[in-house]
């Protein structure tokens, strides 16, 4: 949609140093500043992060629905390559 | 005028300037130019809010007559008030509105960073806490101002307009009374010639990066911190009291 209101930038919040910047949700500013103080002001307002990532939503290159067969389906059927087979130690989580 | 009555004085100005200008930022709400804008400002008027509450809560506390912060917000007269004039200006078109939050921020960011090493606790807590959103909303009306300047030919000139006539209001941040001249003595106010240059030269420097020129007025109007007010403060009033004052028992 083209309108006033500047391009569109995708928002990753960090909830903690360590872990990963989730995405969660996009908005509109002019320019990367803006686009920055934006994200905090839509997204962090209530302790939800300690860093923030914002990215042109046109520099994202994304696979679209109609690759969904070729990409993805053809591992359902090789189980052997999931580590499923090795006792894992109660201590490694996020496997 | 006692110490106590120079706190009152002193602390009821703070709080006067934050309401007034959060009053006329609450404006934009829902109004905004987008949706992500209208939320930033909204949310910078609610931290301003929230400091004026907090000092004329205090300012009641000094006074000690059975007054509240809601009784200061809501039953005292334009002629009562005692912000700075450059707070209820009007807001005008968003270049107007940016331009005299950028005064008033890198002001407010100097005063409230050399009021956290004030000997009154009640106020230093206060300022440390506005200090971190002051910062903030300085960073966002820096870079509207400089967004402005450096756009197009009709923005550029929508800023340079702005300050044109909101500079000649400024010349009231510097200005020292006895509750002031009282206070700083006491180690409990601060002494607003300390920063003058700084604020300046920070202003200075934003309105060259932003390609805007300094009006050459020598005038500056004044009278706020007397009751002496612009036309704009009392319709702003009528709207802010206008419900307090139909049901003065109205509760949340």
């Amino acid at each position: 949609m083209s309108d006033s209101q500047g391009p569109l930038w995708e928002v990753f919040v960090q909830k903690k140093a360590g872990q990963p910047f989730v995405h969660c949700g996009n908005l509109h500013a002019y320019d990367k500043e803006m686009a920055l103080q934006n994200a905090r002001d839509l997204y962090t307002r209530r302790g939800e992060g300690m860093a923030l990532w914002v990215v042109p939503t046109a520099a994202i290159v994304a696979s679209s629905p109609e690759d969904q067969g070729s990409f993805f389906e053809p591992s359902n059927d090789k189980v052997f390559r999931h580590p499923t087979f090795y006792p894992m130690p109660d201590v490694i989580k996020h496997m | 005028m006692t110490t106590q009555e120079a706190l009152f004085k002193y602390t009821l100005r703070l709080g006067d300037c934050s309401i007034i200008l959060a009053q006329r930022l609450c404006e934009w709400t829902s109004k905004g130019p987008f949706l992500e804008e209208d939320l930033a400002l909204t949310n910078i008027a609610l931290d301003i809010f929230g400091r004026g509450k907090s000092l004329l809560e205090y300012a009641a506390r000094i006074e000690g007559k059975g007054r509240t912060e809601d009784t200061l917000a809501f039953f005292r007269s334009d002629r009562q008030f005692t912000n700075y004039l450059i707070c209820e200006q009007e807001n005008g078109d968003y270049a107007k509105t940016m331009i005299r939050q950028a005064m008033v921020d890198c002001f407010d960011l100097l005063l409230y960073s050399e009021l956290t090493k004030s000997k009154d606790e009640t106020l230093a807590g206060i300022a440390a806490k506005s200090v971190k959103e002051i910062t903030y909303h300085k960073r966002h009306s820096f870079s509207w101002t400089d967004r402005f300047g450096n756009g197009t030919e009709e923005s550029r000139t929508r800023a340079q307009k702005a300050l044109n006539e909101l500079w000649r209001f400024t010349g009231e941040f510097f200005e020292v009374e006895e509750a002031d001249e009282i206070l700083i003595k006491e180690g409990v106010a601060v002494d607003v010639k300390s920063f003058q240059n700084k604020w300046e030269t920070e202003l200075h420097a934003l309105f060259e990066k932003a390609n805007l020129t300094l009006p050459e007025t020598v005038f500056m109007q004044t009278g706020g911190r007397k009751g002496i007010h612009t036309e704009h403060l009392a319709y702003l009033l009528a709207e802010m009291q206008a419900l307090p004052r139909m049901y003065p028992d109205a509760k949340w």
